[in-house]
């Protein structure tokens, strides 16, 4: 839908049209107001500089010290600032626009609670590699450290979660520091950079220039990524490759990142080898080629658990065997050679011993793997990929997986995320929340196309749905964009729905209303004995809500309704609810509690059906002991 | 648990001895507080930590001392290889290093005790630097173990203050740290 004349980040053309006369007007408006012209301030090469390093889009919320920002916004139309109502959600708009764009999310805040109110954003993007610089306005030089109005010590609280963050004190600085901070952002192992500036640098006149790309990367001695792995490591995996019986690729959000997809599935097909992902490795492979085997993990297919467990060569790529992933790592993959591909060399050997570790950016070392691999006929791995196929034939056919759609007329969450990617062609963006509606999401959202799939994978952030959606709405404004998220999570960042409304931004919500904290609940039954607390959730009439907000919603309970919601949904010109109502008491199988290994499954629990009485028996499991019994 | 044939070792052999980190930084403010956080954020344990500027003004040496397993160790290093004003780190244990630390120790002191004191300094290379009637203070340079020796001596006239900067190192022959840092 990008079209002449479009107005960067406005959505449809037809926003486009309003927002630009809204824009003329408001600039029109202000010059009158300011009487004529002015000099260039730190606020004005502030906007140049994120205009120089092709962002296009602010998600902010004003405040005392970051106003002089706002009072040259309108001098610079070419860049979007959308409002949003609280900063959280902000952080979480432009981690998602970085997500579905892969370019750089930009971020404001004012000082104080401003700053703190993206904590939790900025945990998100670096537990999960995301480009975003943040940026705050904190108070004016001569008031730092005397505990002034809106003065908390921002940059001391970002410094653990950030890959790197400064405090800017004058206009001079300003240039500098914004195109360090893009290209620290986005460059190797990408990651949040917060960039804080005083009062008096927003302000202060200047005529510093922006500096250049090589004059940047010369200005940090100690930061050069490796992106080229080492030749002699790379022949040694092509050696293990040429020698395995059973090996398995492992990719993760690195092959994502470095744009990998295509020369990991040629990797997969000259070796004949099956693909499996973790998380935020979702869209690597389109999942419906014969290659794509499955998600693995704590929430993974049992099948491709089993594929791991049993592989004699395991290659990492762009993923870090976290806990979730790995399981107990006494008891994983026991027979398996580790190769563990990652650009950053920290990660290796972080979690688990790899036997052939190799620094390197996943483009560039499979490139150089690939000339090197041997190739294998697909005949030879006939028995392989028959059993693989079997496996996978009962683990989806077994009892956990609702590919019923319902049982007895209730409706069931994975089949309601099937019929949302169905229905929008398997091409839009899913953005999950967290809890049960994520697993979901990750395992039934049938995924085709990569970033497609957003999901706070490392720090879990509940409320992340909602606002990630729509960053990936105004970032990829051709496809569309639902917001999957559970009741529990949506009611933690629903006031963006008055962003939508407001700024037009056409993203598809999806709330999977089961009144409860499912995942607790879950963990609560299997994990605690039945020892309910808390996860009991009351929420309001959303049709309500949504109509006190502006937006058109549809309320669904039964299986039938679902395809016809989703499509009133999709045609609706802008954002839109669908309220799902699903079971209340679905479980999320198959599930490895804490402590666990992969072999360690759980795929049933009491009766396993939608209404098991609370206070199901069964033994009962610790998840800090692994030795304590009832997982198997 | 499922039984397994073979249990995957963890990284790490567990044996865990005392590590020399040399790592050269930009000498810029917060960056102290950039590693101190890290280290702290990450888990590991400083035993020891001198900082001063390098013979460049724009770059500080700071010397670390950690206490853990090789996979720990080198953990540790890795993650400040990550930081953006970290230059250059090395894990100088293994190497041929002098090692330094220096130490002042005011011991208390008596007329009689005093001419003791100073024979216990004399003997073990420190410097008697004050001499007081009630106490006296005392300069070592020397390697850690030596240092400890000392304080234990002193121990017996009784200590009322006692510092120590760590341990700084250097690698013996013409090699250079601050001449491996790329610009």
């Amino acid at each position: 839908m990008t079209q002449a004349g479009h107005v960067p980040g406005a959505g449809s053309a037809a926003a486009s049209a309003s927002e630009r006369a809204r824009r003329d007007m408001l600039r029109d408006a202000r010059v009158t107001a300011r009487g004529g012209a002015r000099p260039r301030i730190g606020a004005d090469a502030l906007c140049e500089a994120i205009l120089l390093q092709g962002s296009d889009t602010i998600w902010g919320y004003p405040g005392g010290v970051i106003l002089p920002l706002y009072d040259v916004l309108v001098d610079h139309p070419e860049l979007r600032h959308i409002l949003v109502r609280h900063e959280q959600a902000a952080s979480h708009a432009a981690d998602g626009y970085a997500r579905a764009s892969g370019k750089v999310g930009v971020c404001l805040g004012t000082s104080g609670p401003g700053a703190t109110n993206l904590v939790t954003g900025i945990g998100t993007a670096m537990l999960d590699s995301v480009p975003v610089v943040f940026i705050t306005g904190n108070v004016p030089n001569a008031l730092i450290g005397k505990d002034a109005f809106q003065e908390i010590d921002i940059t001391g609280i970002t410094l653990p979660m950030t890959k790197h963050n400064y405090l800017v004190r004058t206009a001079d600085e300003i240039p500098y520091a914004i195109a360090e901070a893009f290209h620290l952002a986005r460059s190797g192992r990408p990651g949040p950079v917060h960039v804080d500036i005083t009062k008096d640098a927003l302000m202060g006149e200047t005529a510093a220039t922006h500096p250049s790309a090589a004059e940047i990367e010369a200005g940090l001695p100690g930061y050069k990524p490796k992106l080229d792995g080492h030749p002699r490591q790379i022949k040694l995996l092509a050696e293990a490759i040429a020698g395995a019986q059973r090996p398995v690729i492992l990719a993760g959000h690195g092959v994502l990142i470095a744009g990998a997809e295509r020369e990991l599935l040629e990797l997969a097909r000259a070796a004949q080898i099956p693909i499996t992902w973790t998380l935020l490795g979702i869209g690597v492979i389109d999942e419906t080629d014969p290659l794509a085997y499955g998600y693995m993990g704590m929430h993974g297919w049992k099948h491709v658990n089993r594929a791991i467990q049993s592989a004699d060569l395991l290659i990492g790529i762009g993923m870090r065997f976290d806990d979730r992933v790995t399981g107990n790592v006494r008891t994983y993959a026991p027979k398996a050679k580790i190769a563990h591909i990652d650009i950053d060399p920290a990660e290796i050997g972080k979690n688990v011993v790899a036997d052939l570790p190799i620094v390197g950016d996943a483009k560039h070392v499979l490139d150089a793997l690939l000339p090197l691999v041997t190739k294998v006929d697909p005949a030879t791995r006939a028995d392989y990929f028959a059993e693989l196929a079997t496996w996978r034939t009962e683990s989806e056919g077994s009892s956990w997986h609702g590919s019923g759609g319902f049982r007895d007329g209730v409706l069931s969450a994975d089949f309601v995320v099937d019929r949302i990617a169905a229905g929008s062609n398997f091409d839009a963006n899913l953005t999950a929340d967290v809890g049960q509606n994520q697993m979901w999401v990750a395992r039934y959202g049938g995924f085709r196309r990569a970033n497609s799939h957003l999901s706070s994978g490392g720090l879990g952030t509940m409320g992340f749905a909602l606002p990630a959606a729509m960053g990936a709405a105004i970032a990829t404004p051709d496809k569309v964009s639902w917001a999957i998220a559970g009741d529990g999570g949506f009611q933690m960042t629903l006031q963006e729905l008055a962003t939508i409304v407001q700024e037009r931004i056409p993203v598809k919500i999806a709330l999977m209303d089961n009144k409860k904290l499912g995942m607790i609940r879950q963990w609560q039954e299997i994990v605690y004995a039945g020892n309910y607390h808390s996860e009991q959730l009351a929420g309001p009439d959303y049709l309500k809500l949504c109509e006190a907000y502006g937006l058109p919603a549809w309320k669904v309970s039964k299986p039938e309704e679902v395809d016809a919601a989703v499509t009133a949904a999709l045609a609706a010109d802008g954002p839109a609810l669908i309220w799902f109502e699903i079971a209340e008491r679905q479980n999320v199988y198959p599930m490895m509690p804490a402590g666990k290994g992969l072999s360690d499954l759980i795929d049933k629990w009491g009766d396993d059906g939608e209404d098991v009485t609370e206070g199901a028996t069964g033994p009962r499991v610790d998840p800090m002991d692994p030795t304590s019994g009832g997982a198997k | 648990m499922t039984p397994t044939t073979t249990a995957r070792s963890l990284p790490g052999s567990g044996d865990e001895r005392r590590h020399l980190i040399v790592a050269i930084v930009n000498n810029k403010p917060g960056v102290l507080n950039r590693v101190a956080s890290l280290m702290r954020a990450r888990n590991f344990n400083i035993e020891s930590l001198a900082v001063s500027v390098t013979e460049r003004s724009d770059t500080s040496r700071m010397t670390l001392t950690i206490v853990g397993d090789e996979v720990h160790v080198e953990q540790a290093a890795k993650q400040l290889y990550k930081l953006i004003d970290v230059l250059k780190v090395q894990d100088v244990t293994d190497d041929s290093i002098v090692e330094h630390e220096f130490a002042l120790i005011k011991v208390r002191a008596t007329k009689r005790s005093r001419p003791e004191i100073v024979s216990v300094a004399e003997m073990h290379r420190a410097k008697v630097v004050d001499l007081g009637d009630e106490a006296v203070i005392v300069e070592a340079v020397g390697d850690p173990t030596e240092i400890d020796t000392l304080v234990e001596l002193f121990r017996e006239f009784g200590i009322k203050e006692l510092v120590r900067t760590g341990s700084v190192v250097m690698s013996r022959g013409s090699g250079s740290i601050e001449e491996q840092v790329k610009r």
